[in-house]
């Protein structure tokens, strides 16, 4: 019969002891945005490894040049003597001074790119090039960087005449041609201006320069008018309400509650940005514009690798399918950092 | 030096409107004058978009009104004091999820208005100061170094509650501070800033759209329409014995618990929409939707007057 007995266990009914109270009022762990952003981005298969590819370049460019024993604008030698056979090897082949040397007993580094018309190492010029190419690509995206988010932070926060103001001027820079004024203005730069011989400017050349002065004229305006367009959505919340009425000021305002609110977008936009000024400066490489030799950029290497493309079609391969592996990459990682920042794609 | 702590003085506020190629106004605020006695907590009611929010905003200087004056304890707000005045003059948002910044700790969020107003000597300080202020509003010091997000809405209330206390202010805008929230948070709410009242002696402006809250919370209740106040009195009076057909009809529409004396009861039903702010109706704002409008509703407006024990009224047939 104790299917009708109403007998209960007396111990279900006991008080509930300290610790079982705070096991009802556990928070779910403290996720700051960046910590979550970071964690949905590791969930992204393309974006891990792009970063992986990204991180392995940068490596590469960092800790290359130290191990290969040659220079990228070091003409080959063996024992003090111009080898003048080392020209256009394949690669992973040596010439016939230097397979003489290494028949006698000597040590030489492989050739692993081949060597270019010049009787340079092509691997070091590849990875010199690319980190010519990467810090053009990083540099201009800072100065976009830095010009677009004041720019379009000020116009947004200000609104009003000043904001028609500030974006007709953005409409106007919008109408320029890039191009043309590239080369317009490297052109004038050439006429006018030297820098100290040695420096890192001078190395680059003025191409460089004026792509640099170019990027800071015209190319911030994209990024100026995303970050306005935000800050106008978020100018209307309450929060920013909030902190008028506690008597924050403009700066204070914009610096702690606009500013982080919108950082995604920024993050977004640089790391986009980035293989378009990669991609703007191996062009210009290869029309000739770019950087001054023998400086290598893997624009101008594929530029150099045209003529004798039948011949020695690898020369131009190993160029492109870098640059290939830094846009791609770039790009990757930005979509990945998109849709992980994005609070509307939140799962 | 009188015992009024707040006193407004027709406060127009004006949104220009673009219409083609004019700017036109919409009288969001045309006129409005009331006083607050210290300790007390005045009520505002009014239906949505009759210019309560924006009464309380333009006191606050969050908006630059358009005409009238404010005058807080003896001394006129203006622009250029408006920033020390911020320390005695708080206000509680309607939002509690858009009022968060979301990228900032409880903390930060609390500790703002210390760090713009310099209210604390060292880290120390400031960290005991937020924790005695989270105290205050029954939030548990672990909550510190979270996000808003993290919290409920009830719980995020209380933040911002906490934010404006942080000056320890004399008088609080609440703009519809409840109205965002569950029923059974609301109360929880209310009585907080009731407590919070005796503990402090805070002056509440208490905006809201729901009769029972700012009935229950308030000392005395003004009325809003299109930008007027058409009602203003002790709180018991207003609800017991409206005057103003608007009022009347707002508090035939309070739901009543009890069946049996809600279906004896008449509701008023207020035919029509509220009239454009940029196109206000001659005269009574009020005339368009009134059941004892005249002739002279419709040539000139009613002024506020006095009907006996501070209830005063702006109509001419009441």
């Amino acid at each position: 019969m104790k299917l009708f007995s109403l007998q209960q266990n007396p111990d279900l009914f006991k008080p509930a002891t300290e610790e079982e109270k705070s096991q009802q009022d556990v928070m779910s762990e403290s996720v700051s945005f960046f910590k979550d952003g970071c964690r949905k981005l590791m969930k992204n298969p393309l974006a891990v490894f792009s970063i992986i590819v990204l991180a392995i370049i940068v490596l590469a460019i960092i800790f290359v040049p130290i191990f290969v024993p040659y220079e990228y604008d070091e003409m080959l030698s063996v024992n003090g003597k111009r080898d003048k056979g080392a020209k256009n090897l394949a690669p992973f082949t040596y010439s016939e001074l230097e397979q003489e040397y290494i028949d006698n007993g000597g040590q030489r580094f492989p050739h692993i790119f081949g060597t270019d018309e010049q009787c340079r190492d092509y691997f070091i010029r590849v990875i010199y090039g690319t980190r010519v190419s990467l810090i053009v690509g990083i540099f201009a995206s800072v100065i976009v960087l830095i010009i677009g988010v004041l720019y379009g932070a000020i116009s947004g926060y200000v609104g009003g005449k000043a904001d028609m103001i500030m974006m007709r001027i953005v409409d106007i820079i919008y109408a320029l041609p890039d191009m043309i004024i590239i080369i317009l203005l490297s052109v004038v730069f050439r006429e006018i201006i030297t820098f100290p011989s040695g420096s890192l400017l001078s190395r680059l050349g003025t191409n460089m320069v004026s792509l640099f002065i170019v990027y800071g004229l015209l190319y911030w305006v994209s990024m100026a008018r995303q970050v306005r367009g935000q800050i106008l959505s978020i100018k209307e919340n309450e929060y920013i309400l909030a902190a008028k009425a506690i008597g924050t000021k403009s700066g204070r305002i914009i610096k702690r509650h606009i500013l982080p609110n919108c950082l995604s977008v920024i993050i977004i936009s640089t790391a986009l940005q980035v293989p378009s000024a990669i991609f703007t400066e191996s062009y210009l490489s290869f029309v000739g514009l770019g950087v001054s030799a023998p400086m290598p950029s893997l624009g101008s290497l594929a530029n150099a690798a045209r003529e004798g493309l039948q011949s020695y079609p690898y020369k131009l391969i190993f160029p492109a399918i870098m640059i290939c592996l830094i846009v791609l990459s770039l790009n990757l990682l930005g979509d990945g950092l998109r849709d992980a920042f994005d609070p509307k794609l939140k799962k | 030096m009188s015992d009024y702590l707040v006193e407004v003085e027709d406060l127009k506020m004006y949104y220009p409107v673009r219409a083609g190629f004019k700017t036109i106004p919409a009288k969001a605020v045309d006129g409005v004058s009331f006083k607050i006695k210290k300790g007390e907590t005045l009520g505002l009611v009014g239906e949505s978009g009759c210019g309560k929010t924006t009464v309380g905003r333009t006191m606050l200087h969050l908006y630059k009104p358009t005409g009238g004056r404010v005058i807080f304890d003896g001394e006129e707000v203006t622009e250029q004091n408006i920033h020390q005045m911020r320390k005695r003059m708080q206000m509680v948002f309607q939002d509690p999820y858009s009022s968060l910044n979301p990228r900032m700790t409880v903390e930060d969020i609390i500790g703002e208005p210390l760090d713009v107003h310099h209210l604390y000597a060292n880290r120390n300080e400031r960290r005991e100061r937020i924790l005695e202020l989270m105290e205050t509003v029954g939030l548990n010091a672990e909550h510190a170094t979270r996000y808003a997000h993290e919290f409920s809405g009830g719980q995020r209330q209380r933040i911002g509650i906490a934010r404006a206390l942080a000056v320890k202010p004399d008088f609080i805008v609440c703009d519809e501070p409840v109205s965002a929230l569950d029923v059974s948070i609301q109360a929880q709410v209310i009585n907080m800033f009731e407590e919070l009242q005796e503990k402090l002696g805070v002056t509440y402006l208490f905006i809201a759209h729901d009769l029972l809250v700012v009935h229950h919370i308030s000392d005395r209740i003004a009325v809003m329409y299109l930008g007027h106040m058409v009602e203003i009195g002790d709180a018991d009076e207003i609800n017991n014995n409206p005057l103003h057909p608007y009022t009347q009809s707002l508090i035939s529409a309070v739901p009543i618990p009890d069946p049996k004396i809600a279906r004896a009861q008449k509701r008023i039903v207020l035919e029509g929409d509220v009239p454009s702010a940029t196109n206000k109706p001659s005269g009574c704002p009020f005339r368009t939707r009134c059941r004892f409008a005249t002739e002279q509703c419709a040539a000139e407006r009613p002024e506020l007057t006095d009907r006996g024990n501070g209830h005063l009224v702006a109509c001419w047939n009441k």
